[in-house]
């Protein structure tokens, strides 16, 4: 029991800080929301959908920087592509790095996409390895024979 | 434009005045006429002509007048041109009225001097007749005695008449002689005669030319002076002469040479003749001598001169004086005085001779009438002329003048009218000129505003943006506070932008409305939450919503709160004691209500003083319209005005600061901002806004007491119909709030001596079910045991009570915590502000209370603290945060709908949103295949299509799908389009919904024109969802089927 309710606390102090760090935010509760009996892995199989998306976006963009006359506006449509995603699944500072990196995109600022590429590349690693954490606790939970216990 | 006006005005006064003119014109012409027929009669003609005249003139002044107008109208380059044509017209006109004033005046003068003649000649030719009428009278009594003495003197042998009798004879007939002085009669005597006649009358002949030249009076009149006539071929001595002239007798006539003259010419002619005037021998006047011959026989009227003198027998005369007999006549007839008389004998042309009447005239005027006194020799006329001169014609004078002031009045009245227009038009361009600039001007400040904080508004999202990651990278503590403190002013630069932002939108009229329903008490409830921490300790909010208020109103309710948040955040900054209070009304219930609720303006809710609230209101139009049925257009079906009341007992607004209080980034001071912050643009926005939602907004304020902002706001109301809304009002609570938090039917005591106070103390527990009882007075309840057997269940009391009387409370508690213990004890309730309960804290409490209860009251909060206090579970408070989602459920429940979205990750949180919600569907990856799925008739409920999506986006695929939808339905036989339209609507009519990340106004308007049904934002938002979805879902299939 000790152990469970352990775990617990650690999970939810883990997960608390996610929010409060705005990697993650209301949107990821509402998907949370969203996951019931009828589907009991909708979170984790969205998130993986999102980190496949973010992946070949990531490196759209990447080779879009590389050529020789930058595509603005193709970088753009791709960030907005992550936004999309990212505020679908509650992503915050993924989110907010978008917005900084589109206001890039739109001032032809090339050291500026440089600058958020890398950004977003990192937040998106972190967002992985959060959530990772997040869904193995909660696996540990679940194996333990506990409750998840629902976002005050 | 007064332009019209004005000259309308001008053509009519001018019309007006020239018909007078007209008038006064013709009138004197009739006049004229009438007054001299004979004369006037080519005037006449003239004038006929003349009316045309002033017609033709009228016709071309007006085209005159019109012609000014097009010249003003074709623009300011013809304004001098119509300048100096006017100055020409005013002068013509001036010359033209100068002309007809003289005309007018010769007219009239001419009129009257012609009346002058006139006159003169009737009376000198009714003199003239008079004259010779009596003068022939005379003449005829002389022939008369003539024949007289031819029938008793020579008739008879002898004769019947001696100088005695004819002297008595004539005597006594002299009153039918009038004007002859004397008659007398001389016999022709032949020389071979005279010596026997001489002896027969006993005298000698005497001639009389040697006397004739002096005059002799019959004093000294001496016979021996007249000498014996010399011999003579024949004689005519005077044998009769009345006594009068009886000094003639025996005097020769024919010595005389006026008398021989006359006999002889008598006595040719056989009529009588006169004598040129002569003075007479005695009375030394002015006569004439009319002789008479007398005939043996009767001769023929053919008889020669010669005949006549053979049967003379003699001459009878007669004196005749002149003067007296013109003076005599004169005197009979009036006005003698005005006119003098001269009488002439012009025998001899060159020489007339006066007979009557002296030159004292100073008139030229002159009528000359001829008078005939029978004689054909002599020739005499009257000579007529005015006393005095011709008095100058004033009356013509004064028409003429008048006449010409008239037309330099009018005249001028134009001519100033003319040139008043031509400045004020001068001006009005001007005028626009300058306006024009001065929108120009506010335009471009508007659009720089919006451009500027938009454009500021974007990198600022970046710098927030890195801020925020900054925070995420590791820093020390002071590096956080830095950052931290960025961070909020960079949110509070941003919040200002938007305010600047609003303001642009709002004057460059980009601002609309949204019309959804919401409810009035829990946007009061937010805006009080939202300021509760803000507020000064020793400040109460509350606030208060009559019951009359629907609960669900449409209108849009952020921009609702905006202003009420506006106007609450106002009176905080500037309220350190007392009060804000915020009042709901319907406009009708406070306009009928007469009670003079204010009239205690010390009894306010936290007892200090407040400004009227009436006063704030009073010059809105609403109320100063009688009635209201004169409505202003809504956009609603069934309008209702609320009445908003924010009351503060803060410092108030300077006297000299009320008048721009609206004006736009104006504050009271310049030091204001730095104390209390804000840019001075809140109450212009509110005020705006307020104007959009077809209300008014007005203050009262007093320095030192405190300030109310009303405003009125029309906004649909949420219960269609009127009746239901009625019955739903009387147990709203019990509907609507009381399920959820177990507290219905519940009794409350509260205590609380402010009237005010307690009336919103109510409204909040009445809104939860709970039935409340008001009393003012602690030693009221104390004294009154039968609350005690009440059924209550819980006691509120005032924190004021509490601290004035702490031991009379506790009385109170350990009164309530014994009485019957056959049911739960009332709990004790505290209502207290932050200050309160600092205080409160220390005091004792248990299970019955003393609980405490915070200020500001608000639904929730209050329910929350009664529930936990009465140990009421909390099981159904999620249900009221829930029903968007439940009644989500009940729309969605088994319906069909696609998704279309190219973003798996945006797809996949879409779907299994709806899917919780109960809906089947179906997800598609692009354009194209939601086309390929969308082949009407169709299979699906509702779709929702992302708008940005390669190679086709939303709205190219909506615009696909609506051409074959039109497709089909136009291949549909008519009767399979009417037979079920509802049911079969649906199946060529797909309901699609926008998914859309930014949610601008814009773009929604941009959706309905694309053939879209609506948007909904992206990361689905379960209220939003509601309100687009349930205008295409009407309830859930289950129930339709």
């Amino acid at each position: 029991m000790d152990i469970l309710a352990q775990l617990v606390e650690r999970f939810v102090n883990y997960r608390s800080s996610l929010y409060s760090d705005s990697i993650l935010d209301d949107q990821f509760t509402e998907l949370l929301k969203l996951q019931d009996e009828s589907n009991p892995d909708f979170v984790v199989e969205v998130a993986s959908l999102f980190f496949q998306d973010a992946e070949k976006i990531i490196n759209n963009i990447a080779s879009a920087l590389k050529q020789g006359p930058v595509d603005f506006k193709q970088i753009d449509a791709n960030v907005h592509q992550l936004k999309g995603s990212s505020s679908s699944i509650g992503a915050g500072r993924v989110k907010n790095t978008c917005v900084a990196f589109r206001a890039y995109c739109e001032s032809q600022s090339f050291e500026g996409c440089l600058r958020c590429l890398q950004q977003v590349r990192h937040e998106c690693t972190l967002l992985k390895s959060k959530l990772d954490m997040l869904f193995m606790l909660e696996q540990q939970i679940l194996t333990a024979g506990g409750s998840i216990p629902p976002i005050k | 434009m007064s332009l019209f006006h004005v000259l309308g005005f001008g053509l009519k006064v001018g019309h007006l005045v020239w018909l007078l003119c007209c008038s006064l014109v013709s009138l004197l012409s009739n006049n004229w006429v009438a007054g001299d027929g004979g004369v006037m009669g080519t005037k006449a003609s003239f004038l006929g002509d003349g009316g045309k005249v002033p017609l033709n003139w009228l016709e071309k002044f007006l085209g005159n007048v019109y012609k000014i107008h097009q010249h003003y109208y074709q623009g300011s380059g013809s304004k001098k041109v119509g300048k100096t044509w006017w100055r020409k017209l005013f002068f013509a006109w001036i010359m033209v009225w100068s002309v007809i004033s003289l005309w007018v005046f010769w007219g009239m003068s001419s009129q009257a001097a012609d009346k002058r003649k006139e006159t003169l000649v009737s009376m000198c030719d009714e003199r003239a007749r008079m004259l010779q009428d009596q003068f022939n009278v005379s003449m005829n009594h002389v022939q008369a005695m003539s024949i007289l003495i031819s029938t008793f003197h020579h008739g008879k042998y002898p004769s019947a008449i001696d100088q005695a009798t004819f002297a008595r004879y004539t005597e006594r007939t002299a009153f039918e002689r009038p004007l002859t002085s004397g008659v007398a009669y001389a016999v022709k005597v032949l020389h071979s005669e005279r010596e026997e006649f001489e002896r027969q009358q006993g005298w000698k002949i005497k001639r009389m030319d040697a006397h004739v030249q002096k005059p002799v009076h019959k004093d000294n009149y001496e016979a021996e002076v007249y000498e014996l006539s010399p011999v003579q071929e024949e004689y005519a001595p005077v044998i009769f002469a009345q006594d009068t002239i009886s000094h003639i007798i025996s005097l020769d006539m024919l010595s005389g040479k006026e008398d021989r003259e006359n006999i002889l010419r008598a006595r040719d002619s056989g009529k009588g003749v006169l004598t040129a005037p002569f003075r007479l021998l005695k009375t030394n006047s002015l006569g004439v001598i009319l002789t008479f011959a007398v005939y043996k026989k009767d001769l023929l009227p053919n008889a020669t001169p010669e005949d006549r003198i053979k049967e003379t027998y003699g001459y009878l005369g007669g004196v005749f004086h002149i003067e007296s007999l013109v003076e005599k006549l004169l005197q009979q007839l009036a006005s003698k005085q005005t006119i003098v008389v001269n009488v002439y004998d012009i025998t001899n042309h060159s020489h007339p001779i006066s007979m009557y009447g002296s030159d004292v005239s100073y008139d030229v005027l002159e009528h000359v009438s001829s008078l005939n006194f029978g004689d054909p020799f002599r020739m005499h006329e009257m000579r007529c002329r005015f006393k005095l001169r011709a008095p100058l014609p004033w009356l013509a004078i004064f028409t003429s003048i008048g006449i010409l002031v008239i037309a330099l009045l009018i005249g001028h009245i134009f001519y100033a009218t003319m040139n008043r227009i031509a400045k004020v038009e001068d001006d009005f361009y001007k005028m626009m000129g300058l306006k024009k600039r001065a929108e120009d001007a506010d335009v471009a400040k508007s659009q720089f505003l919006a451009t500027v904080s938009h454009e500021i508004r974007t990198p600022m999202n970046g710098v927030l943006g890195m801020l925020h990651m900054l925070m995420d990278t590791n820093l020390d503590i002071t590096q956080q506070d830095y950052v931290r403190t960025a961070q909020a002013s960079g949110k509070a630069l941003v919040s200002l932008m938007n305010e600047v932002l609003d303001q642009a939108k709002i004057e460059s009229g980009k601002i609309e409305l949204e019309a959804v329903q919401f409810d009035v008490r829990s946007i009061l409830d937010d805006v009080l939450s939202l300021f509760s921490g803000k507020s000064q300790d020793k400040v109460e909010l509350a606030a208060f919503i009559s019951d009359k208020v629907p609960s669900a109103i449409i209108g849009d309710p952020g921009r609702f709160r905006q202003i009420i948040t506006n106007l609450v955040g106002n009176s905080i900054k500037f309220t350190e004691r007392g009060h804000i209070f915020v009042t709901v009304h319907l406009v009708e219930e406070v306009m009928s209500s007469v009670e003079p609720e204010m009239e205690l303006s010390r009894n306010s809710l936290s007892g200090y003083p407040v400004s009227d609230r009436r006063r704030s209101w009073e010059k809105f139009r609403t109320f100063n319209q009688d009635g209201s049925n004169m409505r202003f257009s809504s956009p609603f079906s069934n309008p209702i005005s609320l009445i908003v009341s924010v009351e503060d007992t803060g410092v108030g607004i300077p006297l000299e600061a009320q008048a721009r209080v609206f004006t736009p980034y104006m504050q009271v001071r310049p030091s204001i901002s730095r104390t209390h912050g804000g840019t001075g643009i809140g109450l212009s926005i509110s005020k705006c806004l307020v104007g959009l939602m077809n209300g008014e907004i007005g203050f009262v304020s007093t320095p030192k007491v405190g300030s109310t902002f009303t405003f009125t706001a029309v906004f649909g109301n949420g219960c269609p119909v009127s009746g239901e809304c009625k019955s739903w009002q009387v147990n709203r609570r019990s509907v609507a709030v009381d399920e959820s938090y177990g507290f219905h039917g519940m009794n409350a005591l509260v205590i609380d001596s402010r009237p005010i106070r307690a009336k919103v103390t109510r409204y909040h527990l009445q809104r939860l079910g709970i039935c409340v009882q008001v009393l003012s007075d602690m030693s009221h309840v104390l004294s009154d045991t039968s609350i005690c057997n009440m059924k209550v269940n819980m006691v509120l009391v005032e924190w004021e009570i509490w601290d004035k009387d702490p031991s009379s409370l506790a009385i109170l508690r350990d009164r309530l915590r014994n009485t019957a213990e056959s049911r739960v004890p009332p709990k004790l309730f505290i209502l207290a502000n932050s200050a309160g309960s600092m205080r409160m804290s220390s005091s004792a409490s248990d299970a019955f209370g003393p609980f405490v209860l915070m200020k500001p009251l608000r639904v929730s909060m209050m329910a929350a603290s009664l529930q936990r206090a009465m140990g009421i579970g909390n099981k159904t408070s999620n249900c009221n945060g829930d029903s968007p989602s439940v009644s989500l459920r009940n729309l969605l429940q088994g319906r069909k709908i696609l998704i279309v979205d190219d973003n798996r990750v945006n797809l996949r949180v879409a779907e299994g949103a709806l899917k919780k919600y109960g809906a089947d569907v179906v997800c598609a990856g692009s354009g194209k295949e939601a086309i390929s799925l969308l082949k009407p008739p169709h299979n699906f409920d509702a779709c929702f299509m992302d708008i940005q999506m390669p190679d086709k986006d939303g709205f190219e695929t909506t615009k696909e799908i609506r051409q074959m939808e039109r497709a089909y339905r136009d291949s549909l036989p008519l009767e399979d389009l009417f037979s079920d339209s509802r049911d079969q609507s649906s199946k060529w009519h797909l309901p699609i919904l926008a998914m859309t990340a930014d949610v601008i106004h814009a773009t929604h308007e941009k959706c309905l024109e694309k053939g879209m049904n609506g948007h909904v934002s992206k990361p689905f938002e379960a209220e939003q969802l509601y309100r687009e979805v349930s205008r295409f879902f009407h309830s859930s299939p289950d129930q339709n089927e």
